[in-house]
């Protein structure tokens, strides 16, 4: 690789500040997938359509397809490895996942919902997620199970059952 | 039971082939036909690239015979000296470095004399087009039953017409992929797939090496729809010589890009029907033709339109069918396996056709079903008698009272009547589908399934059908759990390594839950007499059984086994394609409630009943979205998924303008399930992946067709479409769809 095209950025993932070296031609996606080896983060389109790659920055959803490595330098990111699994019965119940290549975006995106619970008074659940494409569940398990999930008050569940 | 890796799924940790983090892994790529046919004159190597650096494969390279094994032996792994598709491979690359490797591919110019293609199935081809046969018929199959011709010219009314369907990309979530390397002179492959055998197979013939120096298996897979059927042994074949050329694994991955424009798609399909019918709408003769788009290469064509024209007269009882057949080769990339294999073609056909016969005849068309639906000791098109206690109009009144059919159509009369800029219709379909292989096709698979007892007292599923979403391995560890009365934490089910597993047949034709199931409940019941017990004995005894078994045995496999048996009551002659085509059929009614927008010709789907008989249900949530799953998917190639073709490649090959539904795009899916166990099928079940899939398009068609939206009898019904249907004022010319 060039030396003058790599950049020396630091930045918050998931809770802890690292510093790394990046290419500045480089996805957040490949960064976190090649470059971290986080592959919970999926590519389903590389063009920002499909929301397989959907991360938190700064707390909102984006497609780390879209997103230059270097633009994470000094904000936070948070991937799917962050979410506890003691958070995810109610998807896990509904039939949310399937194939599970879609599972990590929609997760994210849902637990952006869950954490923003005020986004469901402007917009419906079918709205909020309209940006993760699934080509197993026909949606209906992913949106109940979301619905179960807003309904839980946090720390309902200690344990998996 | 919860999906068993659901976790694994929802927390990231699964991991894909892309996933796999692989030591000194050089990375593949594909250069590929730049024409749809043609001899190739030339390869010319760019000089801007320093060709040391890269791995460079071609059909030289091929130690066995240059051809992927399937049911013929005509497509090749790697174009030789002529190209008969676009895209078609040619050579491979592999390299450390990703970029470099996209930068050589530019740099690869293949030159190629061209010759004229065939681009349209529906056209008859000059002889200079000729490429397979006399013809270009890739196969050509016919079903008779009584008089076809004597019945429709005694028929009272006779109604015609012909039906269009376009192609459909499977958009499997997790694109194709593969990881080969070659480790004590065995070939190594794993990535993403439904047939790890198949792939077996593809390696002893391309590869000429026996079945013990070739291991393939299974990685986590993102979605397969039959897309990861027969396709992926091609890919696994060109990562295995890149690996075995380098000397060093070799991954290769499609980009989404690549992924949509060369892999397989379902087949397009013209269908004509001539029915004669009484003046009460009793159905005295089926006349249909069945036309498919096969692509370049033979593949699975053949069995793709054994299936179609199976179900292209529908769940119908009628004494008099005549069902001709053929798949045509095309220049375009081969079309391939998809969810419904064939039968949505058929079934899209004669649900519209029917809705149309009612029309002419003014006749009801839930009346016209009514009459017309096989009854308990009728016979299908193949003469197949039907006496398996499903109630086929009682799951189509189940579906009306839960759509509220009636009261929806009265309200949609008044609706239309008065609302200035959209119309609303209902539409109605009944289908059936036929589950695991056509004919004495399981004969033939003779599938093997191991269930061992471990050392430690648990038990091991060991199949080669994979997990590819559908819930293989919640419903095997169910089944070896009911069987066995033990826990489900001492139930594991094997990788589906072809090192560990039988080969119990491809995870496709919805036969793994009915027909791999079954295996496995007899494979529990072996396994449990080895270790001398009886049907009464409980899991705690079983446990106790293995491991003192193995103390008694040690360093031993303590398997149980077994392998397919046909039903006594199946019989089927291929020669006269009579007979009984499938073990079961699982039967369905669904409704569709639409609105179409005059302004902009946008359908919107307000409303989906999905009444199904699948034998018994063996898991709910997962049966359930089996079926909302398998309706959405179809949804999407009623009214949205279009494929735009130009020199017989896919031109919109990416998510930005090849649109699959959204959450918006669909309404909840409302399903109920009946049941009517079928005494051959695991814990009663019968196929259900596929069903879905049937019903749809010609519901929504119907729907639209109810809505004023004029005689749709193509899908898509894209906006496009749409207003054809609705601006066009001129009278309807039978032949033209």
């Amino acid at each position: 690789m060039n030396d003058d095209r790599m950049l020396d950025i630091q930045l918050t993932l998931n809770g802890k500040r690292i510093s790394v070296r990046v290419d500045e031609g480089e996805r957040l996606l490949d960064l976190l997938r090649y470059g971290l080896g986080l592959t919970g983060t999926k590519e389903g389109c590389g063009e920002g359509e499909c929301g397989a790659c959907t991360v938190l920055l700064d707390g909102l959803p984006v497609n780390s397809c879209l997103i230059p490595a270097w633009q994470a330098r000094d904000r936070e990111i948070e991937t799917v490895e962050a979410v506890p699994e003691t958070e995810l019965s109610s998807l896990h119940e509904s039939g949310a996942t399937q194939c599970g290549a879609c599972t990590p975006g929609v997760v994210m995106t849902a637990w952006w919902v869950r954490r923003n619970r005020d986004v469901t008074e402007s917009h419906t659940l079918r709205q909020l997620m309209a940006g993760n494409l699934c080509r197993c569940t026909g949606y209906d398990g992913i949106i109940e199970g979301l619905e179960a999930w807003l309904a839980e008050t946090s720390g309902d569940r200690e344990e998996v059952s | 039971m919860k999906r068993v890796e659901g976790l694994s799924k929802l927390t990231g940790r699964e991991l894909y082939v892309d996933d796999l983090s692989v030591d000194g892994c050089l990375w593949g790529a594909t250069v590929r036909s730049p024409f749809p046919r043609g001899r190739i004159r030339s390869i010319r190597f760019g000089d801007s690239v320093d060709w040391s650096e890269f791995t460079v494969v071609d059909h030289r390279d091929i130690p066995g015979s240059n051809s992927v094994f399937l049911i013929e032996e005509d497509q090749p792994v790697l174009a030789a000296d002529r190209v008969r598709h676009l895209h078609e491979p040619v050579l491979l690359l592999a390299h450390p470095d990703r970029e470099s490797l996209r930068r050589a591919v530019a740099a690869i110019d293949i030159e190629v004399d061209s010759e004229p293609p065939v681009l349209d199935f529906r056209i008859s081809p000059r002889p200079d087009q000729i490429q397979y046969g006399n013809d270009n018929v890739l196969k050509h199959l016919r079903i008779e039953k009584g008089e076809v011709e004597r019945a429709l010219a005694t028929a009272p009314h006779m109604i015609e017409g012909v039906y269009e369907t376009g192609a459909q990309e499977h958009v499997y979530l997790e694109t194709q992929g593969m990881v080969a390397w070659e480790e004590d002179g065995v070939i190594t492959v794993t990535g993403s797939m439904q047939c790890p055998y198949y792939i077996v197979d593809a390696f002893k013939h391309a590869l000429d090496r026996p079945e013990d120096r070739i291991r393939i298996i299974q990685s986590a897979t993102g979605g397969g729809f039959g897309g990861k059927e027969e396709f992926p042994s091609g890919i696994a074949l060109h990562a295995a010589l890149l690996a075995l050329k380098a000397g060093r694994p070799v991954k290769l991955i499609y980009e989404r890009s690549e992924d949509m424009a060369v892999s397989t798609k379902r087949h397009p399909s013209r269908v004509r029907h001539r029915t004669g019918v009484d003046a009460d709408g009793r159905l005295l003769a089926q006349d249909i033709e069945v036309v498919l788009d096969g692509g370049a290469y033979v593949t699975l064509s053949p069995v793709v339109l054994s299936r179609s024209i199976i179900h292209a007269a529908g769940p119908y009882a009628c004494e008099n069918v005549r069902i001709d057949g053929r798949a045509m080769l095309t220049n375009s990339p081969p079309f391939g396996a998809f969810r419904g294999f064939g039968a949505p073609q058929g079934l899209f056909a004669c649900e519209r056709h029917m809705d149309r016969i009612a029309a002419r005849l003014g006749i009801d068309p839930v009346e016209l079903r009514r009459i017309n639906l096989i009854r308990e000791g009728d016979s299908t098109a193949t003469g197949q008698v039907i006496r398996d206690g499903a109630d086929r109009v009682g799951i189509m009144e189940r579906a009306l009272e839960l759509s509220g059919f009636d009261e929806r159509r009265a309200e949609h009369s008044v609706f239309n009547a008065t609302d200035q800029t959209r119309r609303r219709g209902i539409g109605l379909a009944t289908f059936f589908h036929g589950a695991g292989f056509t004919g004495s096709g399981e004969v033939f698979l003779d599938s093997e399934v191991h269930v061992a007892g471990l050392p430690d007292g648990r038990i091991e599923v060991r199949t080669a059908n994979v997990e590819m979403g559908q819930g293989a391995l919640t419903v095997f560890t169910q089944l070896a759990v009911d069987r066995l009365g033990v826990a489900p934490e001492s139930v594991v089910i094997a990788p589906a390594d072809t090192s560990i597993v039988p080969n119990s047949g491809p995870t496709v034709a919805s036969r793994t839950a009915m027909v791999v199931g079954g295996l496995v409940e007899r494979a529990c019941d072996d396994l449990r007499e080895t270790v001398g017990l009886g049907a009464d004995a409980d899991g705690v005894a079983l446990t106790a059984a293995i491991r003192a078994w193995h103390a008694a045995h040690p360093g031993e496999e303590l398997l149980g086994r077994a392998r397919y048996r046909q039903p006594e009551h199946i019989e089927w002659d291929d020669e006269s394609y009579r007979g009984d085509a499938y073990g079961a059929f699982a039967w369905g009614a669904y409704v569709a409630d639409v609105e179409v927008d005059l302004r902009t010709f946008a359908v919107t789907v307000r409303d989906f009943v999905a009444v199904q008989e699948i034998g018994r249900v063996l898991n709910e949530t997962l049966a359930r979205g089996q079926i909302q799953g398998g309706v959405v998917q179809a949804l999407g190639w009623a009214l949205l998924e279009e494929c735009k073709w130009r020199d017989g490649a896919l031109e919109n090959a990416q998510l930005t303008n090849y649109i699959i539904p959204t959450t918006r795009d669909v309404p909840p899916i409302r399903v109920e399930f009946l049941e009517a166990p079928y005494p051959h099928g695991a814990g009663g079940a019968k196929g259900i992946g596929e069903l879905p899939f049937d019903g749809v398009a010609p519901a929504v068609a119907n729907a639209l067709a109810a809505a004023g939206a004029g005689d749709p009898r193509v899908v898509p019904l894209t906006p496009e479409r749409v207003m054809d249907l609705i601006m066009s004022s001129s009278p309807r010319d039978e032949d033209s769809p």
